[in-house]
C-alpha cells in the first residue's frame, strides 16, 4: 500500500556554507523538516586536558583558539577567572584597554555574524565583502597593539601583556568616527530588503522561556526580549563607568537576532568612544600577580564575561600547584545550540541553513 | 531571592542530604548524589534559579564532583549558587539527571559522560558527543593513559547503514 | 552608412557569388549555410567567454574589490586558464548511474541552447534564418532545456540531486506560462511570429508602449536562466550542488556553458522583443544589438550582486498567484487595445496609459493586500537603534 517515509538527510560535515565542521541529521518530511539532531565533535581538540598540562600563563595562548574570531575576550574571560582565583587587582590603564578590545572584538564578530547570514541567504558574498572590509581595519589595530591580528595572547591575568603604542588612540578614534558611516550603510541597505523580511520574519522563533531554560546567553537570549547581560548584571572590569544601553528584540526570529547584532554594534561604539576619551595613564600590569601565579591559593573560581557570542566562563579549579587542576570552558557556541528543535522543526530545508546562521556559531568553540 | 536566603533555606529544608564541609568558599553546598533531583528542583521551582550556567566534573582524588552553577535571570544576582554532588563511587558514577527541570544541561551532562565517565540517569539521550561511540576510555579522568595513539586505534567505527 | 550596416551581408552574397563560380548553386548556398551555422556558434562561445569573465569582475567591483586580474592585462585571458582546467578534469560517472542517459544529458542542455541562435537577428538582414514561427520555436526549444536537467538530476544515482532536480522543473515551468502570455501580447501587437517582422514593426520599442508586459517577461526570464534571485538550484548554502553534482569535466563544462549560451539567447530575445533589436540612429545595426544586449546582460549581473534568494514556496507562489494574473491581464489590456484602435501613434499612446493604468492597480492590490504584514514589520524596523 501507499506509505509515507520520512528521508534522513545529512547536512554533513563538510558543509559549504561555512561554519566549520558541523553535521546535522534532518529527518525530512518532502520540504518540511520532522526531525533535527546534530552531531558535532569533528574539531575536538582537547583543549580542557591540555589545560591542565601547563602553568596557568601557558593557558592563555590556548585560550585564543577556542573562538578564533573573538580572541580578545576568550582571553579576558580566562584572566577574569584566575583573577578571581588569586584575588588579584587590575591598574585602571589595564581595565580600559580591556574594555577597548572587548568591544572591538564585538564589533568583529558582529559584523562576521551580519556577513555570513547574508551569505547564506544568498546574497553572493557582497554584504560580507563590506562587513570584512570593516574588520580589516580592526585587524589592523590589532596586529598594531600585541603583533598578530586572530590568535592575540594579549590579557594576562593581572592586566594585559604589554601598553599601546604611540599610534593606536589616534587610529582607534578614526576608525570609531568611520564605523558609524559603515553601520549607517549597512542598516540602509539591509534592513528593509523584502526578500530578507519574507525569509527571516517569523522564522526560527525562540520564546524568552524557553531560551531561559535551555542556558541560552548573548545576542540569542537578547533578541527574545531578556534584557539580561551580563556587563550591566555583573559590572566587571569598568564597564560601570560607561553610559550604554542593552537592546532587545521582541519577537525571537532570524530578523530580530540579525537586528540584534546591528544594535550592539552601535552600543559598542558609544562604548568605544567614551573609553577612548576617558583612558587614564599608568601600568598595565599588576606586579604581584607573577609570584601569585606561581603559588596559587588551593580553591577554585568562576568567572564570567559577556563574550559576543554570549556567557563565555572558565570555572577553574587549583590544587594549590603552578599549574591548573581543571580548567573547564563553558562554550557558548554549543549551549546555543540547545533549543534547535524548537526552533527548526516545521520549517523547509532554505530555513534550517539560516536559522543555523543566526546563531552565529564558531565550530572552534562548541568543540573545544 | 539572595544568595543567603537560598541558603538557609536549603538548609534547613533539607538537613540530612547536605554534606557539610567547611573550607568550602560561600554559597557553594555539596550533597549526595541521590538527592540531585529534589534539590535540583526545589531550587529551580522556589528559589527562582532559573538559569544553569555551567555543570561540570572534576575528578577530585577521592571522589568525583559534579558541579552545578546557578543563576537568576530574574533576580539578577551576581555571584553563582554553586551546587555540588559529592560521588564517592569512583568504579561506576551515577547521578540522576537535571535535563528535564533546565534543558541547557542536556550537551553538557553528555559531554561529562563523554570525557569524564559519569553516567546520567534519565538524560533523553545518553550518547557520547565529542567523540565517538567506542572511544576507548574517558579522556579528562586522572588515571587516563595520555599517549600517542596509532592511526589504526584512532579511526572511528563507522556505522554504513541507516544510521549515517 | 549603409556601407558598414550592410557589411556582412554584402560579404555573404560575394562569397556565394564567388564559391557558385566552380560549384553548382545549391552547393554553394549549402557551403554558405554550413558557414553561417559555425559563426553562430563561434559567436555564442565567444559571448560565453566574455560572459564568464565580465560577470566576475562586474560582481567583484560591486564588492569593493577587484574581479580576476591575473591572466592577461585586467584578466582577459581568464575565460582561456578556466577552459584549460576544465578540459583537464577527470571525468567521473557515479556507480550506478544510468551511462548514455548521464552521458546524453549535457549534450540535450546544450543543443537546446545553442539551436536558439539560428533564428536571432543580429543586424539588418544578418540572421541564421528568417523563420515565420521564429517565437514560437524558441519557445519550444526552450522546453527542450528541462528535459535536460531531468535527465541529469535523474541519471546522477544520487536522490538530492532528483530532488534538486525535481526543484528545478517546477521552478522552470512555472515560469514558462507568463514568459509565454507576455509572448503572445507582443505577437498580438505585431501580427505575426517571425522575430524579424517584430523588429521591423517596432517604430516605437514595446518597452515604452508595454512597459508591464516588459516587465512581466523580465522577471520571468530571470527564473528561467535561474539566477539571483531564483537561483536555488546552484545555491552553495544549501545542500548539495543540485542536479549537477556527479558531473565533472567535459560534461560540467557542457552544463555550465548551456547557463550563459541561454543567458546571452534570453538577453538578445528581450533585444528583439521589446528593445527593438537592431534599430537605432547612426550606428550599424549590429553595434546597436550587442550594445542593447549588453545592457540587458548587465542589469541581471547587477542584479545578482544584490538580491539574497527567495524560497521555493515564494518562488511558485510568486509565479502562479502573481505573475501568471498580471500576464493574462496585460494580454487582455492589449488585445482590446489593439482591437480599438488603429495602428499609428495614438495606439502607442493608450497602450502606454493602459499600462500604467494596470501598474498602479496592481501596486494598489499589492499595498492592500499587505498593509498588516507591513504595520508589523515596520513597528519592528523603526525600533532600530
Amino acid at each position: 500500500m501507499l506509505r509515507t517515509e520520512t528521508i534522513t538527510l545529512n547536512l554533513g560535515p563538510q558543509h559549504p556554507s561555512t561554519h566549520g565542521v558541523f553535521r546535522l541529521r534532518l529527518q525530512l518530511n518532502g520540504e518540511t523538516v520532522v526531525g533535527i539532531e546534530p552531531v558535532m565533535g569533528y574539531l575536538h581538540r582537547g583543549i580542557e586536558k591540555l589545560c591542565e598540562q601547563g602553568t596557568y600563563v601557558q593557558v592563555i595562548p590556548l585560550t585564543d583558539r577556542l573562538d578564533y574570531v573573538c580572541s580578545m575576550t576568550n582571553n579576558q574571560a580566562y584572566a577574569v577567572a584566575v583573577e578571581k582565583l588569586l584575588g588579584l587587582e587590575v591598574p585602571e590603564r589595564a581595565e580600559y584597554i580591556r574594555v577597548i578590545m572587548a568591544e572591538l572584538t564585538r564589533i568583529i564578530n558582529h559584523m562576521m555574524a551580519v556577513g555570513f547570514l547574508w551569505n547564506e541567504l544568498g546574497a553572493y558574498f557582497t554584504p560580507a565583502m563590506y562587513c570584512f572590509r570593516a574588520r580589516e581595519h580592526i585587524l589592523d589595530l590589532f596586529e598594531m597593539t600585541c603583533g598578530s591580528r586572530m590568535m592575540c595572547n594579549y590579557m594576562r591575568p593581572g592586566g594585559v601583556s604589554g601598553d599601546l603604542p604611540e599610534g593606536f588612540l589616534p587610529a582607534a578614534k578614526k576608525f570609531n568616527d568611520y564605523f558609524k558611516g559603515v553601520i549607517d550603510q549597512l542598516e540602509t541597505f539591509l534592513n528593509e530588503n523584502e526578500v530578507f523580511l519574507a525569509r527571516a520574519v517569523d522564522v526560527g522563533v525562540l520564546p524568552a522561556d524557553v531560551a531561559i531554560n535551555a542556558s541560552i546567553t548573548g545576542p540569542m537570549l537578547r533578541a527574545s526580549g531578556v534584557a539580561y547581560d551580563i556587563r550591566k548584571v555583573d559590572h566587571y572590569s569598568v564597564y560601570d563607568r560607561f553610559d550604554f544601553d542593552v537592546p532587545t528584540c521582541s519577537n525571537g526570529d532570524v530578523y530580530d537576532r540579525y537586528l540584534q547584532h546591528i544594535k550592539e554594534m552601535w552600543q559598542s561604539v558609544r562604548i568605544i568612544e567614551q573609553a577612548l576619551d576617558g583612558i587614564p595613564e599608568g601600568e598595565v600590569m599588576n606586579d604581584q600577580a607573577a609570584k601569585a601565579l606561581r603559588r596559587p591559593p588551593q580553591g577554585e573560581a568562576y568567572g564570567r564575561i559577556e563574550s559576543p557570542k554570549g556567557e563565555l566562563s572558565f570555572y577553574v579549579v587549583s590544587d594549590g600547584s603552578a599549574n591548573p587542576y581543571r580548567v573547564r570552558i563553558r562554550p557558548p557556541s554549543q549551549i546555543n545550540l540547545s533549543a534547535l528543535k524548537e526552533m527548526c522543526e516545521g520549517h523547509k530545508i532554505q530555513d534550517i541553513v539560516i536559522i543555523l546562521g543566526s546563531i552565529n556559531l564558531t565550530m572552534a568553540d562548541l568543540d573545544r | 531571592m539572595t544568595n543567603e536566603e537560598i541558603l538557609s533555606k536549603l538548609r534547613e529544608r533539607f538537613p540530612e542530604v547536605v554534606v557539610d564541609v567547611p573550607e568550602l568558599i560561600d554559597f557553594t553546598v555539596a550533597i549526595k548524589p541521590e538527592a540531585v533531583v529534589d534539590v535540583a528542583r526545589f531550587l529551580h521551582d522556589e528559589c527562582g534559579l532559573d538559569y544553569l550556567a555551567l555543570l561540570t566534573a572534576v575528578d577530585q582524588t577521592e571522589r568525583f564532583e559534579v558541579v552545578y552553577h546557578l543563576w537568576s535571570i530574574k533576580d539578577r544576582t551576581t555571584e553563582p549558587f554553586v551546587l555540588k554532588a559529592y560521588i564517592e563511587d569512583k568504579e561506576n558514577p551515577t547521578v540522576p539527571s537535571v535535563t528535564p527541570l533546565w534543558r541547557g544541561a542536556s550537551y553538557q551532562e553528555r559531554e561529562a559522560y563523554d570525557l569524564m565517565g559519569i553516567r546520567f540517569e534519565g538524560h533523553p539521550n545518553p550518547k557520547r558527543i565529542l567523540l565517538w561511540e567506542g572511544f576507548p576510555g574517558h579522556p579528562l579522568r586522572k588515571d587516563f593513559e595520555n599517549r600517542t595513539y596509532t592511526f589504526e586505534e584512532l579511526k572511528p567505527t563507522r556505522p554504513t547503514g541507516p544510521e549515517w | 552608412m549603409d556601407v558598414l550596416n550592410l557589411l556582412f551581408v554584402n560579404l555573404r552574397e560575394a562569397i556565394t557569388t564567388w564559391l557558385a563560380g566552380f560549384l553548382p548553386m545549391w552547393a554553394a548556398e549549402a557551403v554558405v549555410h554550413f558557414g553561417v551555422g559555425l559563426i553562430l556558434v563561434v559567436i555564442g562561445l565567444l559571448a560565453v567567454m566574455v560572459l564568464t569573465l565580465g560577470e566576475r569582475k562586474v560582481i567583484g567591483r560591486a564588492q569593493d574589490r577587484y574581479g580576476p586580474n591575473r591572466w592577461g592585462p585586467w584578466g582577459i585571458l581568464t575565460p582561456v586558464a578556466d577552459a584549460i582546467k576544465m578540459l583537464t578534469k577527470e571525468d567521473i560517472v557515479p556507480e550506478g548511474a544510468d551511462y548514455w542517459v548521464h552521458l546524453l544529458a549535457p549534450m540535450c542542455a546544450i543543443i537546446a541552447a545553442v539551436l536558439i541562435y539560428a533564428v536571432l537577428p543580429f543586424g539588418e538582414g544578418m540572421w541564421g534564418t528568417d523563420l515565420n514561427i521564429g517565437i514560437l520555436y524558441i519557445v519550444a526549444i526552450a522546453s527542450l532545456g528541462t528535459i535536460a536537467i531531468l535527465m541529469a538530476g535523474w541519471s546522477s544515482n544520487n536522490k538530492y540531486s532528483l530532488l534538486g532536480a525535481f526543484r528545478v522543473v517546477a521552478q522552470l515551468i512555472s515560469y514558462e506560462i507568463p514568459m509565454l502570455l507576455s509572448i503572445v501580447a507582443v505577437v498580438l501587437l505585431t501580427g505575426s511570429m517571425s522575430m524579424v517582422e517584430i523588429v521591423r514593426q517596432q517604430s516605437v520599442p514595446h518597452l515604452i508602449t508595454m512597459p508591464m508586459v516588459f516587465f512581466v517577461y523580465l522577471l520571468a526570464a530571470s527564473a528561467e536562466l535561474y539566477r539571483t534571485p531564483f537561483d536555488m538550484i546552484e545555491a552553495d548554502s544549501e545542500l548539495v550542488a543540485g542536479f549537477f553534482t556527479e558531473y565533472s569535466g567535459m560534461k560540467f563544462v557542457m552544463f555550465f556553458m548551456s547557463e550563459y549560451f541561454n543567458l546571452f539567447a534570453m538577453s538578445a530575445i528581450i533585444t528583439t522583443l521589446f528593445l527593438a533589436g537592431w534599430r537605432g540612429p547612426i550606428l550599424p545595426g549590429y553595434v546597436w544589438f550587442f550594445f542593447k544586449c549588453g545592457v540587458v546582460i548587465f542589469f541581471y549581473w547587477w542584479v545578482r550582486s544584490m538580491m539574497p534568494r527567495i524560497r521555493i514556496d515564494h518562488l511558485l507562489n510568486l509565479a502562479w498567484k502573481f505573475l501568471v494574473p498580471l500576464a493574462l491581464v496585460n494580454l487582455m489590456v492589449v488585445g482590446l487595445v489593439d482591437k480599438l484602435i488603429a495602428d499609428g501613434i495614438v495606439q502607442d499612446v493608450v497602450l502606454l496609459a493602459a499600462n500604467i493604468v494596470v501598474a498602479i492597480v496592481v501596486i494598489g492590490l499589492l499595498a492592500f493586500a499587505s498593509r498588516k504584514t507591513r504595520s508589523k514589520r515596520l513597528q519592528r524596523i523603526t525600533a532600530r537603534r
